[in-house]
């Protein structure tokens, strides 16, 4: 039906069918597609501004950036914001509390999100099933800001709930708070409240497509319950784990700067600061422009690094990569 | 298929059920204690380590931040900026959307790789930072609004869905006469309504809940959103030395806390149910190479 249109259309007007023709004359192609253009137009005038445009403000981490100079007038200085950030003590610093909140996060919450949604899938109870994961999904649709008000009157020196509790069992008076040595728990427990749940949507949708001729024959053959989870249904989602692997492992330097800034005070900040917040701070509140785009720069390049290294890898091993 | 149900299945299934109904419970405990907390009175959240239920019940904590001239501020300031934004979005998504439907558009693949790219590498939060302000933002609601008019994924979903529509409708309407922008406005988006709310509720909860844009753009506390005033509240004692808060101010008893907590958390709470019915399906279309 679409090809007769074009055709009459393109008599009426006499001219040729330009959908046609790819290699026709672009005013031709422009005044027919004019509406098409000019509905465009604010998205592209989008991307060019806001998205393209902080790409090339990049450019100041190679320059020593001043703010009456603006990003084309201001000197270029080559390589000297990242020697000087590599040269900084804080480097190392940074770099260690952002892994360990990775690997945290990789080691604890990853597998946590796995373990959960394979005890909801062996509900039967569709009733159950239904109510757990309307309640554990709330609190991802929930602002870090809300999570760390949480936090602050759970945790509330003398009166939080959690800080009496906690520090009755353990016999102990902790201010969970401020005290450097408990503000990775504190973030590892924020982040398996608010996201443990919405990560399992993504392997009960792998789950559902397990074959159940499977499960049935195992039965005949005298599986249990474990065995059957570990040898029919993690084989299954292998691929999905891997996929959600890789993606977390992209993931890995970006440590959510809302959630780490909320949760940063002056007495923890030696294990609290991450690059997502030392950018903030050294460049938003010190001014150190052209420093801070050069420390945002290596994280982004890293990840990049870290999300093509471990598809390499997953394909390495034979298994299927993202890409 | 009837799964033939071991003694040693029965037990693990009932374990099971306690245990994941445990977890959907603790995963409510805070939102319960702060709503019952806010309906309390200053004591007897000092003096009950932890309660559901309030013994004396008050609505002081409520008349309190409702008679502060800051509060209400940034809560009607954040509503507008949720209402317009989110049109905003929308309105930028579509229209740029809807061309890119068009296979034979020229341009289109340049522009969907730049779109892609776009989505894998960012200038960052400095580069961004100096943008808007060289823009003349700095202060302005429009730096919460315009830096994240389009979500490069919303914005390939919604171009998927308007090229899945079947071309007939379009072609019968171009014969009638109809612009490109009146089948637009007139044909897609009355059929792709559901789709649009569905974005439309994941805009709003993005911009309700953003606490980073304010913090970088909005330097003048008049013009706070709720999240900032809420962590102004929630976090002043805690929080001496980030350089972020007002060093007079001084932290107001726990009730109020938990009234604002509960002011921002409610919003969501009531529109949680129209986005759960979107959402895990709007993840899986999203998992789709595009």
């Amino acid at each position: 039906m679409a090809a007769p249109v074009v055709e009459a259309e393109a008599r009426a007007a006499n001219r040729p069918p330009v959908r046609e023709r790819k290699n026709g004359r672009f005013s031709v192609h422009f005044a027919h597609y004019k509406w098409l253009y000019l509905l465009l137009l604010p998205g592209v005038v989008y991307f060019a501004v806001f998205r393209y445009g902080p790409m090339y403000g990049v450019s100041i981490a190679f320059k020593d950036y001043v703010p009456f100079l603006g990003v084309n007038g201001s000197p270029w200085v080559g390589v000297q914001n990242f020697t000087d950030f590599f040269a900084n003590p804080d480097f190392p610093r940074l770099l260690g509390n952002t892994l360990i909140l990775a690997f945290l996060n990789l080691g604890i919450a990853f597998p946590l999100t796995i373990v959960l949604a394979l005890l909801l899938n062996e509900v039967r109870l569709s009733v159950l099933k239904r109510t757990v994961q309307t309640l554990v999904y709330i609190p991802h649709f929930l602002s870090w800001t809300i999570v760390a008000s949480l936090s602050f009157l759970l945790f509330a020196l003398d009166i939080g709930p959690l800080f009496q509790f906690l520090n009755n069992v353990m016999g102990t008076n902790i201010d969970f708070l401020s005290d450097p040595a408990w503000f990775r728990p504190l973030i590892v427990l924020q982040d398996i409240w608010k996201n443990t749940g919405w990560g399992t949507i993504i392997f009960l949708a792998a789950l559902a497509t397990v074959d159940q001729d499977q499960y049935e024959a195992a039965i005949i053959d005298g599986a249990g319950r474990f065995r059957r989870v570990w040898h029919i249904t993690l084989p299954a989602i292998r691929s999905t784990i891997i996929v959600m692997l890789i993606l977390a492992i992209g993931q890995m330097l970006n440590t959510g700067f809302e959630q780490i800034y909320l949760m940063t005070n002056a007495l923890n900040r030696e294990v609290a600061d991450v690059f997502d917040t030392y950018v903030y701070f050294v460049g938003i509140t010190q001014g150190a422009y052209s420093y801070s785009t050069a420390v945002g720069l290596f994280k982004s390049l890293v990840g990049i690094v870290l999300i093509f290294g471990t598809n390499w890898l997953a394909k390495r091993f034979n298994q299927s990569g993202l890409f | 298929m009837k799964i033939h149900n071991t003694r040693g299945g029965r037990v693990f299934d009932a374990v099971n059920y306690v245990f994941l109904a445990l977890i959907g419970i603790i995963t409510l405990l805070p939102f319960v204690y702060v709503f019952a907390g806010s309906f309390a009175t200053e004591a007897e959240i000092t003096r009950r380590a932890f309660f559901v239920w309030p013994e004396q019940f008050t609505l002081g904590s409520y008349e309190y931040i409702f008679a502060t001239p800051a509060f209400t501020r940034a809560l009607v300031t954040t509503i507008l900026v949720t209402a317009v934004g989110t049109l905003v979005q929308l309105a930028f998504t579509v229209t740029m959307a809807y061309p890119l439907a068009k296979k034979s558009l020229r341009g289109r693949n340049v522009i969907l790789s730049l779109v892609v790219f776009a989505m894998v590498f960012s200038g960052g939060m400095i580069p961004t930072f100096l943008l808007v302000k060289d823009l003349g933002l700095l202060n302005s609601y429009w730096a919460l609004i315009l830096p994240a008019a389009i979500n490069p994924f919303s914005l390939i979903i919604i171009k998927n869905f308007f090229q899945e529509l079947p071309a007939e409708l379009e072609e019968s309407a171009k014969m009638d006469g109809a612009t490109e922008i009146g089948i637009l406005w007139r044909i897609l988006l009355p059929l792709s309504k559901p789709v649009l709310a569905t974005f439309a509720l994941f805009y709003a909860v993005g911009i309700w809940n953003d606490f980073m844009s304010p913090l970088l753009y909005l330097s003048d506390n008049s013009k706070w959103t709720l999240q900032m005033y809420l962590r102004q509240v929630t976090a002043a004692s805690d929080l001496l030395g980030t350089g972020n808060v007002d060093p007079n101010y001084i932290p107001p008893e726990q009730g109020i806390k938990f009234a604002v907590i509960v002011v921002a958390t409610l919003p969501i709470l009531i529109f949680y149910p129209f986005l759960q019915k979107h959402f895990a399906k709007g993840m899986l279309i999203g998992s789709v190479k595009g």
